[in-house]
């Protein structure tokens, strides 16, 4: 088999020093999607740091500020009373994501981590360039059906694959990243990268960075929100098209939106613009299908996946219209 | 721990939910090694070399084999002759195909070795695309099955009303949560012994005689439980007899489980299928001409057909039918049955366009499908030995809630979501075969049945046992019936819903000799006719008796009669208009399959069938890329099958009458008709809540919407 050391650690400096020495040393947390990676001969580590043991699993609300720590379970952070309460988009978010028994073993950190699941990206003997770089991409002409309508490349039409970065990215989360040389902190929606030129890059997480917490401004988005997936399947299928929304409002007029999608592009695809629009509108079905049709500017289809173009403008009308009826 | 039974339980119920039951994979031999293969990343062409060498050097590994070094099978030397010859071609017919076998001390070193064997290829150009050869007239279409024709072909272009329509089916993997493989042990004086994963262990120990010429009777095959087949264990695939080479080269036992990955291409699936139907009525709702035309998908190298146009020929009343069977040979891996086989593909096609042309002529479908039952096999022109369809339509309809459905689609919103009902038929041959039943009766009051035949999960042994039990009047707890051992009485494999009827048959008659015997003792000890067995075998000294009995066939009158189980699925669908998703909210089952022997597993069969139905009409698709060949979904992630969300309660009826000329139990086989059918109620459930016709399986939220 192929050989690697493991390293357990329960100090973060020490874990830090680990990776930044060594450049094929790689943290592992849940393991939920490098352990598949490993076993399909996607990536193949020679050093893997154990960070589970890291003391980086508090959930505190500290000024107004809710701090994750980035080895939270996925389970522990949606049954957490705090997010129940103040980010109950981000419980629903977490818990449209995979299954409850991958949930209890994922952490928030390694969520954000996670890879796409595009087939040809897992066949090592089919092309993808974000396996390998210059290959080519197997799915522009080929099995599209799951991947990306906005900000895709010719290189690439990948989609992240996850849930609960579509809920954080409509939270305004922040990403606390922790290196030998001090702490840095990014938006969330910068921390996911487009495809473009370099599609083997998922984000902009430095060499010998490692995610240690996520920081959500407490806000008044907990009264109208929802977080709807369009899946194959009722548990454990990727989003066709996911949807998170959040809606102020004011004697039926809405103050403030927060709207990001799944299942659509290669990050978590937050829609500022159609946020600005939503504002001092009436929370009304109109409302919700202009919106719907301003996020669809820039989409493009290719072929088996152009349902999407149908689809999303769709799943986003539901999702405000459900935000909206919750309260 | 205590546990209870009751007579209606599983009988293995205890092993399998303790651990104790053990499967093929479980069996620890001595010096066991693990093998691992090597499978062909291309499509079609020729090896050109396989360099072993790095492989052959990575730590633990004993050898590599592949057709440039196998050991000899006797039965493999011929030239030509179906099924593929693994190891003895540099031929590769489809991607994925097992061209090495690599053989380590431990599964992780074999696995490795595996990733280092480099295999150099001639391509040549291939086609897997299955719709596009429907088309494409240079493709070779070879007759699946002969041409049917009864009165006038193609009636219904000439009908008051028709139905013209193409349905598609897509590729289907088994994928039982319990992966393929084998253990072989190939000992001294080649007697062979494996732990196999088989729905007949007296198929596979045939399979290997005729491989490797050597007597059936040195070959040991056990298979007690098996994890799930659903008709994909039913030959001895290629890879097992890989497996088996291995050994007998290396003189050690050999371990070979497949991948996940490997599930998807070696061991079968159902064919995608391809099909037309057309169908007349006149304008009062009687069926004047009925025809199906289907294409199936078949491989290069070897040919498979099933029954996909059978259900058009017998189960509505028409004076005109014609059916014609077509499989295309694609370079890819041989299709095998899976549950239900061509006929669920089938149901599927006649179900809808039933249900299309009950709604041309504004029927209830129910109304439309009892006017045109037939009173006797139309095709045959002989009565059925039982069908009590008719009454199955009223108790299905009664407890669906049948009368709130509107024959207008889309008449029923409940918020964002549209409400339908919709109805299927299932039907699948009653089948009995020969089979022996050795059955010893101790005078401890216990009885032991032995038969070579399997249990795939549908409780063979379970439902023997209370054959038995009620023919002897012995307590379920004091029989046991042992199967999955091919040194035992010959039966046949498992499929084609034929185990009760035939392996039943055959616990009948050994228990009436018994009976017959212990009277006949009774009597010559001048005991009471209605003596108990162990005082008599106690009166005679006798430990115990023993009796091997041959079922015949058939009841001589059989052929008679047209014998077959019958269902009727109904659905209750909700689909969101605005997203496309369908979720089956209610599920009715209604079995016509003769007398009920076993009513826990018959309902377990008929709840799993409606599961396995929501995957065929909702999720289930195996995704080729036909520009290389390959899968793109090859795992449980992407390849969905469904969860126990999308499932509902499931409630189950069976008729429960027997069936006076099959078998002496007056029971039909029923775990094929639990599928049968199902994916057309949620079809024509799903027209129903919103008026859009799918006609391409699975339906999926993008197929509704852009509908």
């Amino acid at each position: 088999m192929i050989n690697f050391q493991f390293v357990r650690t329960s100090v973060i400096k020490t874990a830090l020093g680990l990776v930044s020495k060594d450049s094929k040393a790689t943290f592992i947390a849940g393991g939920t999607n490098l352990v598949d990676l490993m076993k399909r001969g996607v990536t193949a580590p020679e050093k893997l740091i154990d960070i589970n043991h890291l003391p980086l699993k508090q959930i505190e609300l500290k000024n107004n500020v809710l701090h994750i720590g980035a080895l939270v379970s996925n389970s522990a952070l949606a049954e957490n009373q705090l997010v129940k309460e103040k980010f109950p988009l981000l419980m629903l978010a977490l818990k449209a994501g995979a299954s409850a028994q991958l949930r209890n073993v994922a952490t928030v950190g390694g969520n954000m981590m996670q890879r796409t699941r595009c087939g040809y990206f897992y066949d090592t003997t089919m092309p993808c360039n974000k396996r390998q770089p210059g290959s080519g991409c197997g799915a522009i002409g080929g099995y599209n059906r799951m991947h990306a309508i906005f900000g895709t490349s010719e290189f690439c039409i990948a989609v992240h694959p996850s849930d609960m970065c579509v809920g954080l990215v409509a939270l305004d989360a922040q990403v606390v990243l922790a290196s030998i040389k001090g702490e840095r902190k990014i938006n969330f929606i910068d921390f996911h990268r487009l495809a473009g030129t370099t599609p083997e890059k998922d984000n902009n997480l430095q060499k010998g960075e490692l995610i240690v917490r996520l920081e959500i401004p407490i806000n008044n988005l907990n009264k109208n929100f929802h977080y709807l997936k369009v899946r194959d399947r009722t548990s454990y299928a990727f989003a066709l098209v996911s949807v998170a929304a959040a809606l102020e409002i004011n004697n039926n007029t809405i103050s403030n939106a927060r709207l990001a999608m799944g299942g659509v592009a290669h990050k978590p695809w937050r829609l500022q613009l159609v946020e600005e629009f939503l504002k001092g509108k009436p929370a009304t079905t109109a409302t919700f299908e202009e919106a719907a049709k301003l996020a669809m500017n820039g989409a493009k289809g290719f072929g088996e996946n152009d349902f999407k173009l149908k689809l999303a403008p769709n799943t986003i009308i539901e999702a405000l219209t459900l935000a909206k009826a919750k309260a | 721990m205590e546990f209870f039974i009751d007579e209606n339980d599983r009988v293995d119920g205890i092993e399998k939910v303790t651990g104790k039951a053990k499967y093929f994979a479980e069996y620890q031999l001595p010096g066991l090694t693990y093998g691992v293969l090597v499978t062909s990343t291309i499509t079609k062409g020729k090896i050109i070399a396989i360099d072993t060498k790095a492989a052959k050097n990575a730590p633990g590994v004993l050898d590599v084999l592949s057709h440039l070094n196998k050991p000899s099978a006797a039965g493999y030397e011929q030239a030509g002759g179906s099924p593929m010859k693994i190891f003895y071609t540099d031929q590769v017919f489809f991607n994925g195909q097992p061209i090495a076998i690599v053989v380590a001390d431990t599964f992780e070193r074999a696995t490795y070795a595996a990733s280092l064997v480099k295999v150099s290829y001639e391509k040549t150009a291939f086609n897997t695309d299955f719709e596009a050869s429907i088309k494409d007239a240079a493709v070779k279409k070879l007759q699946g099955a002969p041409p049917y024709v009864r009165g006038i072909a193609d009636a219904y272009k000439t009908a008051e009303v028709k139905v013209e329509q193409t349905y598609k089916m897509p590729v289907e993997t088994h994928n039982p949560m319990e992966l393929h493989g084998i253990i072989a042990d190939w000992g001294v004086n080649d007697k062979v012994t494996v732990y196999a994963k088989t729905q007949g262990v007296k198929s596979t120990q045939n399979t290997i005689a005729n491989v490797f010429k050597i007597p059936a009777e040195n070959i040991q095959v056990n298979s007690q439980f098996v994890g799930g087949g659903f008709g994909m264990a039913l030959r001895t695939w290629p890879l097992e007899i890989a497996a088996i080479m291995a050994s007998k080269q290396l003189k050690k036992p050999v371990k070979l489980i497949i991948t996940r990955d490997q599930m998807f291409t070696m061991v079968g699936n159902r064919p995608a299928a391809y099909q037309k139907i057309g169908l007349g009525a006149t304008k009062d709702g009687k069926i004047t001409g009925i025809t199906h035309t289907a294409f199936g998908q078949s491989a290069t190298y070897e040919n498979f057909t099933e029954g996909v146009v059978n259900m058009s020929k017998f189960m509505y009343d028409s004076e005109n039918v014609n059916t014609n069977y077509y499989v295309i040979p694609l370079d890819m891996g041989v299709p095998i049955w899976m549950r239900g086989p061509g006929e669920a593909t089938g149901a599927f096609a006649l179900e809808s366009a039933i249900d299309e042309m009950a709604f041309a002529l504004d029927m209830d479908p129910l109304d439309f499908r009892a006017k045109n039952d037939p009173e006797q096999d139309p095709s045959q022109k002989r009565p059925f030995s039982s069908k009590y369809i008719k009454e199955a339509y009223k108790l299905g309809a009664a407890k669906i809630g049948w009368n709130n459905r509107k024959n207008k689609p889309g008449s029923i919103v409940e918020g964002s979501w549209q409400i339908g009902y919709g109805v299927s038929v299932g039907v699948f041959n009653a089948g009995r075969g020969r089979a022996s039943v050795k059955g010893i009766l101790k005078a401890d009051g216990t009885l032991v049945l032995q038969s070579a035949t399997s249990d795939i999960g549908p409780g063979t042994g379970t439902g023997m046992t209370l054959i038995a039990s009620k023919l002897m009047n012995i307590p379920v707890y004091k029989i046991v019936f042992e199967l999955g051992d091919s040194s035992l009485p010959p039966a046949p494999s498992q499929g084609g819903s034929a185990t009760l009827s035939t392996v039943g048959s055959a616990v009948n008659d050994v228990c009436v000799a018994l009976k017959s015997t212990i009277a006949e003792l009774a009597a010559n000890s001048n005991m009471d006719a209605t003596s108990n067995f162990v005082d008599v075998l106690k009166k005679n000294n006798l430990p115990m008796i023993e009796k091997t009995i041959q079922s015949s066939q058939n009841n001589p009158e059989a052929k008679n009669y047209s014998m077959y189980s019958f269902s009727i699925h109904f659905v209750q669908v909700k689909v969101h208009q605005l997203t496309g998703v369908v979720k089956v909210n209610k599920i009715v089952s209604v079995g016509d399959s003769g007398k009920i022997v076993s009513p826990k597993t018959a309902r377990s069969q008929m709840v799993g069938g409606a599961v396995g139905g929501i995957g065929m009409a909702l999720t289930e698709e195996a995704i080729l890329d036909n520009r290389y060949g390959r899968y793109v979904n090859n795992n449980f992630a992407d390849y969905h099958v469904p969860v126990n969300a999308d499932v509902p309660d499931i409630d189950v009826i069976f008729i429960d009458k027997p069936d006076p000329i099959v078998n002496p139990m007056g029971a039909k086989g029923m775990g094929e008709i639990a599928l049968i059918g199902f994916a057309g109620a949620v079809a024509n459930a799903v027209f129903n809540a919103t008026g859009k016709r799918i006609r391409s399986l699975p339906i999926t939220p993008d197929k509704v919407l852009e509908a």
